[in-house]
């Protein structure tokens, strides 16, 4: 073996500090050092050159750069090793500045001692690196869309073009989705189902998108960007299955048929049989029968739309068809259910037939020109906002967005129609920030439509007349209206829709707080998920409009294109693994990983998927073998780490070893030293990548080799990407403190603390305080650790 | 007449006031009116209870004359329906505290006919004590 | 089951008739009041000032009760405090979520109250006799009914305290059962009308009887345009409200037509065919007997 150490003066920011040439010559006390240098600035052309140099012409096998934190140049040097033909993961790069010369600046010789002690432990810990290979995944060309609302038909169709073979599912029996629902769309009253049916139409003849309709996803499965998927396809009973022109959609069965239900598609204000087509315009236009109202599957009483079809499409004995592939991305479309107005029963939306939502009455003003219409509106109509949204009595804070315009518009719609109709909106606020949007309210103002502005804060029936009289205070004139109206409309808000939940929990997406799909990061990533090649558009995502939800749809599909044109994806090779010949398969460590990385092969022995695994190391306690471990930062690194950090600690000397996760803790610590912010110098950072790496053993050993106390910190939850690490690292330090306690040592010493980037005050303070306790206490001494030892 | 209002360190300090003897947030009050609209003295009421809320929220001390802090019967049914959860009547009852606390009685038990008083249940003289007096 | 019992002023004296028929129901159904000793009047209505510690002084001396009663055996591991009167109810269990949440406050209080021998420590549960009956199950009330209701249309009326705020409310407050639940276990039909919590005005009564006036009118009409025969409350305030004031409003609406105003417990005993002294509809200001009898029940 033949190590390379270099030392960088980083132009001053560590050499003015730390005097290296003593360094330097400890260095050279230590076994197997192929060379040590000292240069000005190791991150330099000029420095990497030396790096790619030395391999060549001295052999050097591992490397050792202490300089700045890892954070900045750790691949630069990954890089110059490639170049030089050397293994990229055989480096350690020992953080000189962030954590010793900038905090220590005022404190020379205290911060030449920590990186005598700082490169030891680099030096220590290279000597087990050995080489690792990038893993490498190949991706196709394959896009699942969830949901074929106008997100999901936006984003198949910009997919398409690209050249994607997009599979679309859509639970309903046709697509279209809450869109295909609407009259006319604001501001500018365009047809909704107009602009609607050429795209869905589109949709069903493109040779790049297989289209599944009255179908559910009942599973996901795989890894990040390659998913497996099954789903179901419910029968509609008519066939053929595959290739349904054997049905011409005659209407004789529907005739025929003698059951009547509401009918949901029309919000329920006119009815249909059981044997039907989901829409007037329906996407695919097929007919399907209703097997719970049915009277045929009911009691077998009936066999009236069979005995009447001329083709004999009709078929009774259709089952689910179970459905599998895979593809590469997804794209969450699964869109939103109105709020229930039953959650307001002072509307009292449950009792009074002329109390409607918004949505019912997009479709009676849909209708309102027929003749006769299937619901008449009267003469006075009253509109009330905010129906659900915005209300802590039922726990949705948020707003919903589009009421304050949809009623606008279906007051437009209707005084354009009946204009002898006099109508109301009772709002709190009118939120018109779109564009076109203030146009458009002020014209409905324009054509006689009064706004009033007080929540309405009860209906009931006058038991005289059976008419609906509504409460509200006119906040601006200080009256209360108290008034009868023939028609009640609650603009209820929207919520995600109840079937995303089982997508959530198969895919493992999580929702915001207002229970809606959680993106990536709100500003910056809005159509990415926390889960690698999940993507979310349109109204899963939050309230929002049409053309919002058209550019999401379209952003989601640029990113998955982006996603798809790499071919090969690459993951960091930092993985757990399973010494088979230790596994004894007793599979306690199925369970143990968040991600489920974990299978048994045929030789039930445990395997670690890598694809799936994201080197957090919670799962190595698991294991009673000692058969799990992480490369990179393996149980021996951990320990000889450890040890080279407390190897030249004296007597009277107190050595705290901080456990700092990679994401926060670690990169908390460097800012801590860029601003220069003193703490105590006894503490030894040693980097891991989540708390939960730290076993019970580690920590023993830890105390072992001489450590007075343990310090670890996770990331805060909510921003970290090992969300589970704290409660098991919290289970594994309930472990040792026990074993502390009976083995006669006193106080407190593992302290577990959980940090985020803009902590720095609360670094420093609890950094000093630890020591500070920790020197209250009495010493280790060698017979306390013998029994420590044994009780392990 | 549009009336003037200055918003001075007297209105502030009377906000303050009001704000820790209620223990209500009260510039969470978005003026909504659904207090307003479901509560069952409003015809009596010379100022409604959003209104009264906008006044503690600007300090104006006029509030302090309005019959309306003394017409809440406590009947909570703004309080259930408060869409921001702000409880009305606990306003109502700190500016009652306010005058009470100086002594200024709203029930002068003299002035009620003694027939009146004896057939009156006690709950409803010791609720009336309790809310009306010192 | 042996339950400490608090009653409150008006229940014991203008409103005796009402305690009566409590008490009697019952024993009907297993259940023994133990009155509370040395209660003391609970201070109705809670104390809203959010510095006011005071006024939870009265409240929580009654707890204490509880506990002694505990502590000398009067009842067994009961620590729950029955009301019968809805105003006491809210009273009391708004004082106890105030001491239980501010326990600096709890503090200064059994400090204050040095002389007692036990200390508060927010142990004891107040619960209005409503939620008992549903608690064991109406079915079980409906075996002790001897006397059919059957013809009788009975509107509820909760009033304000048994259902706001919602911590303190026994039932949902915009659409409560716990109460036609009651009726229909009694085999009477309960009303269904929108004023059922409309606020009766409470101690407005005092001083601005006219708003009582007003309010009275809006939920009597209410009530008998909604098909009730007779109204049900669960407090004697209300019940004064609704009933006594029925003069008043007959002064100003003359044309006004009376309806009898019962307790809850007046309902169950007449249900549970207890004596005429028991059922005391002679303490009501409106005679219910001859609607009754009207329905075909007799008294």
């Amino acid at each position: 073996m033949k190590i390379g150490v270099y030392l960088c003066e980083c132009g001053g920011n560590i050499s003015k500090v730390i005097d290296l040439d003593t360094v330097n010559k400890f260095v050279g006390t230590k076994d197997s050092i192929g060379v040590a240098r000292i240069h000005s600035n190791m991150c330099s052309g000029a420095g990497q050159k030396l790096i790619i140099d030395d391999i060549k012409k001295l052999g050097l096998d591992k490397i050792v750069v202490a300089a700045c934190s890892p954070q900045f140049h750790e691949k630069t040097f990954r890089v110059a090793m490639e170049k030089a033909g050397l293994n990229p993961y055989v480096l350690e790069i020992v953080n000189f500045r962030e954590h010793c010369s900038w905090p220590l600046k005022k404190q020379p010789k205290i911060a030449t001692e920590k990186a005598k002690n700082l490169v030891n432990i680099g030096i220590e810990k290279v000597r087990l690196d050995y080489p690792l290979e990038k893993k490498m995944f190949k991706m196709e060309n394959r896009v699942l869309v969830i949901g074929a609302g106008i997100a999901g038909i936006q984003a198949s169709l910009d997919l398409a073009d690209a050249g994607k073979d997009v599979t679309l599912v859509e639970k309903e029996a046709s697509i279209g989705g809450k869109m295909a629902l609407l009259s006319k769309t604001f501001p500018t009253e365009d047809c909704a189902a107009c602009i609607l049916s050429p795209k869905m139409a589109d949709v069903e003849a493109n040779p790049k998108i297989k289209l599944y309709t009255n179908t559910t996803i009942t599973k996901t499965s795989g890894h990040r960007l390659h998913f497996d998927i099954e789903a179901e396809i419910n029968p509609r009973f008519i066939i053929p299955k595959i290739d349904m022109d054997q049905c011409l959609s005659c209407k004789k069965c529907e005739e025929i048929c003698p059951v009547s239900v509401p009918n949901e598609w029309e919000q329920g204000i006119m009815d249909r049989k059981a044997i039907y087509t989901p829409a007037a315009l329906a996407i695919p236009f097929k007919y399907l029968i209703d097997k719970e109202n049915c009277l045929h599957f009911k009691d077998d009483s009936c066999n009236k739309c069979a005995e009447i079809c001329p083709q004999n499409a009709i078929d009774f004995t259709q089952k689910v068809e179970k459905l599998k592939f895979t593809v590469d991305n997804v794209i969450v479309a699964t869109g939103f259910d109105l709020i229930d107005p039953n959650l307001k029963p002072v509307f009292g939306y449950d009792r009074y037939k002329n109390v409607v939502t918004g949505m019912e009455m997009e479709r009676i003003v849909d209708h309102i020109n027929e003749n006769p219409p299937p619901r008449e509106v009267g003469n006075k109509v009253a509109f009330i906002q905010c129906v659900g949204s915005r209300d802590k009595q039922i726990g949705n804070e948020y707003c919903s967005r589009v009421c304050c315009m949809y009623a606008t518009k279906l007051a437009s719609l209707l005084k354009m129609e009946r204009p002898e109709t006099d109508i109301y909106i009772f709002y709190t606020d009118i939120r018109a920030y779109g564009k076109g949007f203030e146009e458009y309210y002020k014209r409905a103002q324009e054509m006689g439509i009064k706004y009033i502005r007080g929540k309405v804060a009860e209906i009931n029936e006058d038991p005289d007349t059976n008419n609906l009289v509504l409460k509200a205070e006119d906040t601006l004139s200080r009256k209360i209206i108290e008034t009868e109206f023939d028609l009640v409309v609650l603009s209820t808000g929207l919520q995600l829709s109840k079937s995303s939940d089982t997508i959530i929990d198969s895919l493992k997406l999580s929702k915001s707080s207002d229970g809606f799909i959680k993106e990536a990061h709100l500003k910056y990533r809005p159509v990415d998920t926390l889960i690698e090649g999940v993507f979310v558009a349109g109204t899963a995502q939050g309230p929002k409009d049409i053309p919002d939800t058209v550019a999401q749809a379209s952003a989601s599909a640029a990113r998955v294109i982006g996603t798809l044109a790499k071919e090969e994806f690459e993951i960091d090779p930092i993985l757990a693994f399973v010494e088979e010949n230790k596994c004894d398969g007793c599979k306690k460590c199925l369970p143990s990983c968040p991600k489920n990385a974990f299978q048994m092969n045929d030789k039930n022995k445990a395997v670690v998927d890598e694809a799936l695994c994201v080197g957090c190391g919670a799962c190595i306690s698991s294991c009673p073998q000692d058969a799990i471990d992480l490369r990179g930062y393996s149980n021996s690194q951990i320990i000889a780490s450890v040890e080279a950090a407390l190897e030249f600690k004296e007597k009277d000397e107190y050595r705290v070893i901080l456990f700092a996760d990679d994401a926060a803790t670690y990169r908390l610590a460097d800012i801590v030293g860029v601003r220069k912010m003193f703490y105590d110098y006894n503490i030894y950072i040693i980097r891991v990548p989540s708390g939960s790496r730290i076993t019970p053993k580690l920590m023993t050993h830890t105390f072992i080799k001489g450590a007075d106390a343990i310090m670890i910190g996770d990331n805060v939850k909510k921003s970290s990407a090992f969300p589970w690490s704290k409660k098991m690292t919290l289970e594994n330090i309930e472990v040792v403190n026990e074993k502390i306690k009976k083995s006669g040592i006193d106080g407190e010493r593992i302290f577990y603390s959980e940090f985020s980037s803009g902590m720095l005050q609360e670094f420093i303070t609890i950094a000093n305080e630890t020591v500070k306790t920790v020197k209250k206490y009495s010493k280790i001494t060698k017979e306390k650790l013998n029994k420590l030892k044994e009780i392990f | 007449m549009p009336k003037k209002f200055i918003i001075d360190k007297k209105s502030v300090d009377f906000f303050k006031k009001i704000s820790e003897l209620s223990g209500e947030i009260i510039t969470l009050c978005d003026q909504c009116g659904t207090c307003s609209a479901g509560c069952p003295v409003i015809e009596e009421m010379d100022i409604t209870p959003s209104q009264m809320m906008r006044m503690v929220m600007l300090g104006d001390e006029d509030v302090m004359e309005s019959k309306t802090m003394w017409l809440c019967a406590t009947c909570n049914t703004c309080t259930v329906r408060c869409p921001r959860e702000l409880d009305v009547s606990k306003v109502a009852e700190a500016l009652r505290q306010v005058k009470l606390r100086q002594s200024m009685d709203k029930l002068n038990i003299d002035k009620i006919p003694k027939e009146e008083l004896a057939e009156l249940p006690q709950i409803a003289l010791v609720a009336a004590f309790r809310k009306l007096t010192s | 089951m042996k339950i400490p019992y608090y009653p409150g002023c008006t229940l014991k004296s203008t409103a005796k008739h009402f305690e009566n028929s409590a008490i009697e129901s019952a024993k009907k159904l297993g259940i023994e009041f133990v009155e509370l000793p040395r209660w003391n009047c609970c201070g109705v209505v809670a104390s809203l000032a959010d510095d006011d510690i005071m006024h939870h002084l009265a409240p929580v001396r009654n707890m204490i009760r509880v506990l002694e009663m505990n502590r000398d055996g009067l009842v067994e591991n009961e620590k729950r405090l029955l009301t019968l009167c809805s105003m006491c109810f809210n009273t009391l269990k708004r004082s106890n979520q105030r001491v239980k949440e501010k326990i600096d406050d709890l503090e200064t209080l059994n400090d204050f109250m040095y002389k007692e021998e036990i200390d508060y420590d927010g142990s004891v549960k107040i619960i209005h006799f409503l939620e008992i009956l549903q608690e064991m199950g109406f079915d079980e009330v409906k075996k002790s009914v001897t006397k059919s209701l059957k013809n009788l249309k009975v509107a509820p009326y909760y009033g304000c305290m048994l259902l706001r705020p919602k911590e303190v409310g026994i039932d949902d407050a915009e659409r409560p059962t716990i109460f036609e639940d009651f009726i229909s276990s009694l085999s009477a039909k309960p009303v269904d009308w929108h004023n059922k919590s409309k606020c009766c005005g409470s101690f407005l009564t005092v001083n601005n009887k006219d708003v009582v006036v007003e309010l009275g009118y809006d939920i009597l009409t209410n009530a008998q345009k909604s098909g009730a025969d007779i109204i049900v409350t669960t407090c004697p305030l209300c019940a004064f409200n609704l009933d006594n004031r029925q003069k008043n409003i007959k002064k100003k609406y003359p044309e006004f037509k009376e309806i009898p105003v019962v307790y809850f417990t007046q309902l169950m005993a007449l249900a549970f065919g207890l004596s005429k002294e028991v059922t005391g509809f002679d303490g009501n200001y409106i005679d219910p007997i001859k609607l009754l009898e009207s329905k075909n029940i007799k008294v």
